[in-house]
């Protein structure tokens, strides 16, 4: 009975030479701090790592392309290139066997408790992250109830857990899980609650709905999880220095040792790099694996 | 399984009831639904209708009562042991999968191998061949939408839910869709089940609608009769419009009640009133009345109900022009006129007479307010 009219949106006028001004000048702030603790800092340690030593004076450094510098390092260290990778993986999968019934249950059941259990998920990053780690010496030492629960199954090697690959690797695990969580937590959350009893109504049981919708679906979080927790694990040099021994050592205390202590700045330099280049290639590797290429 | 004759069988609700808290969002539903029926759940939002849709499906349990296929009791099996499927409101296709695998989870569900030819059969039959191997996010609202009835449709259920299937559609591909879902009925033969809170889609779609509100069901029966006989003041008012007037049975002339209201008695057939007490209501719809001139007065049938009064408001819709009339009593009534007439409208202000059949009136019980 009522008519029906179509009408069309008027569209506007696009001022495209102003929009575009306008998006450089929003960008020059963040490029200009990118430049100076980036770029800059970037070329600067390139340059080192390949200097040469100065003739006859200990510890002095001079411009130079010694790419020596870069396979003695690796030829030297090695060993706590690949631990830091075995350990950052380790912690990795851990987090994310914990995160995920974690957030998962936050993201699906939470209901009107969802903030706060997110606020109790940051709530130890409100204490510094040294901190936590020097508890973590007290929860795991020799005589505390963990170690002796684990002695009384006789289920330590070495007879305690400090000082060990186990601590550095429980340490990793604990202080990166949030970053596991809240990526979790978001791709989770935008999981619309129909398709999963869209997929209930279409005769899948619980196990085959999570298996062919909501995994796929928190694919996204995963993968952004998994990156976040690897490639600063794999970085971290203050878990294996106060959880581990000498023999745990990871490629962050190779790094801080040269830097600080030898005073070796080419290798030091030489290694930040191999380190930085093996995680991007790691990365991009996962992500077409993850076939999650969006995420780029 | 295609291409093989299904038993379709009836779906029966008893006493079904569904109470969150203390409120009964479903209140003892007894209803069967005839199998191979178009039926429609018709009310607004809150009646009650997403929520009987939602316990036939599986996805919420009844506080009481029992659903039943044929003589088989489905209350305790869960949605994925169901032989029903639903189409829902935003469709919720899977978004990770092509259009192909959208339609094919079910089968593959069931461990079905071969699911090629039944899938493929299923796009033809929507129309959608060419968009096999697209996203759901590629595909147009309505496209989206057949996707979702080839989602539910192609694993034969008993019974096809569909939850507001059309409310995200625009005005005229609403109005294609529903024609395409009644010609889909007609060749599946599936019991389609629909709830709507568009009283013309329910109409325009279902054999059989139930009027729901507050929990139970108003009146049930098909669109036509509904229309022309509504048994409730809110099915009166909720399918389409009417008009009410207050009065009181003064007694019977012949297969008549004769109902006086504001000084005017009122012819209601007996058989066309479900008012039970002398206190009642006496309805008919707008485009049953006749607007005439008040001197042109005389040219009613002496049969006819009338009703004389002010034009207040005259707005005309082309097909027709609706017309509000103020009683002496200070009433609003509407009425819509054929603009079959050249000319000759009556304008704001005009005295008028209102007439109509007594077969086009109808009595309703007056439960007061």
């Amino acid at each position: 009975m009522s008519p029906i009219l179509v009408a069309g949106p008027s569209k506007p006028v696009v001022v495209a030479k102003r929009r575009s001004r306008t998006g450089y000048l929003l960008l020059f702030p963040g490029m200009t701090w990118l430049a100076i603790f980036f770029a800059i800092p970037f070329v600067t340690l390139f340059m080192t790592s390949l200097q040469e030593p100065v003739p006859g004076k200990m510890g002095k450094y001079q411009a130079g392309f010694q790419l020596s510098n870069y396979t003695n390092a690796m030829a030297e260290y090695w060993p706590q290139f690949l631990r830091s990778f075995i350990y950052a993986g380790i912690a990795t999968l851990l987090a994310l066997v914990i995160a995920y019934p974690l957030a998962y249950f936050i993201a699906m059941k939470g209901g009107k408790w969802r903030p706060l259990l997110l606020v109790l998920v940051i709530a130890p990053s409100f204490a510094s992250f040294l901190l936590r780690t020097y508890a973590w010496r007290t929860i795991l030492a020799d005589e505390g109830p963990i170690t002796s629960f684990f002695n009384a199954l006789h289920l330590l090697p070495d007879d305690r857990i400090l000082n060990t690959g186990i601590a550095v690797v429980a340490g990793l695990t604990y202080n990166f899980l949030p970053f596991m969580i809240l990526p979790l937590y978001a791709a989770l959350e935008k999981i619309d609650p129909r398709l999963i009893e869209a997929s209930s109504d279409l005769y899948s049981s619980a196990v085959a709905t999570f298996r062919k919708i909501t995994w796929p679906l928190s694919l996204p979080g995963v993968v952004a999880g998994t990156l976040l927790t690897f490639i600063p694990a794999a970085g971290d040099y203050i878990n294996a220095e106060l959880l581990g021994s000498t023999k745990d050592r990871m490629i962050g205390n190779v790094i801080q040792t040269n830097f600080i202590e030898f005073r070796d700045y080419p290798t030091a330099s030489a290694l930040s790099f191999v380190l930085m280049a093996a995680i991007l290639v790691m990365v991009f590797t996962y992500i077409r694996r993850a076939g999650t290429e969006d995420l780029l | 399984m295609a291409g093989a004759i299904k038993q379709v069988e009836d779906l029966h609700l008893l006493n079904l009831t569904k109470k969150f808290g203390d409120v009964a969002a479903v209140d003892d539903l007894t209803l069967t639904i005839p199998a191979g029926s178009f039926f429609a759940l018709l009310g607004a939002s809150g009646c009650g209708k997403t929520t009987t849709l939602r316990m036939v499906a599986g996805l919420e349990d009844p506080t009481s009562g029992t659903i039943k296929i044929g003589s088989k009791d489905i209350t305790n099996l869960r949605a994925f042991q169901r032989p029903v499927n639903t189409v829902f409101q935003s469709y919720a296709l899977f978004p990770h999968l092509d259009i192909f695998e959208n339609v094919a989870f079910g089968l593959r569900r069931r461990g079905i191998k071969d699911v090629k030819t039944p899938v493929n059969q299923m796009l033809e039959l929507v129309e959608l061949s060419a968009m096999a191997r697209r996203k759901p996010t590629q595909l147009s609202g309505g496209q989206q939408q057949r996707v979702a009835v080839a989602r539910a449709l192609i694993n034969e259920p008993d019974v096809l839910l569909l939850d507001e299937p059309l409310g995200a559609l625009d005005l005229k591909l609403r109005r294609q869709m529903q024609i395409e879902l009644k010609r889909i009925q007609r060749e599946v033969g599936t019991t389609f089940v629909h709830v709507t809170h568009d009283q013309e889609e329910a109409m325009t779609m279902a054999d059989t609608v139930a009027i729901m509100n507050a929990g139970r069901i108003e009146q049930l029966g098909n669109p036509a009769d509904i229309y022309e006989l509504p048994k409730t003041v809110f099915v009166a008012n909720f399918l389409g419009q009417s008009n009410l007037i207050h009065g009181t049975a003064q007694g019977h002339s012949g297969d008549d009640i004769l109902v006086a209201a504001y000084g005017q008695t009122y012819v209601v057939p007996a058989a066309r009133s479900s008012a039970t007490g002398d206190n009642m209501i006496v309805g008919v719809r707008p485009e049953k009345m006749t607007v005439l001139d008040a001197p042109d007065g005389h040219r009613a049938p002496e049969s006819h109900n009338k009703i004389s009064g002010r034009v207040t408001d005259v707005s005309y819709a082309g097909v027709s022009t609706q017309y509000l009339v103020r009683t002496p009593w200070d009433q609003e009534l509407t009425v819509f006129e054929q603009n079959v007439i050249v000319g000759d409208r009556c304008s704001v202000g005009d005295e008028v007479l209102l007439h109509w059949a007594p077969e086009h009136t109808f009595g309703l019980e007056n439960l007061g307010g």
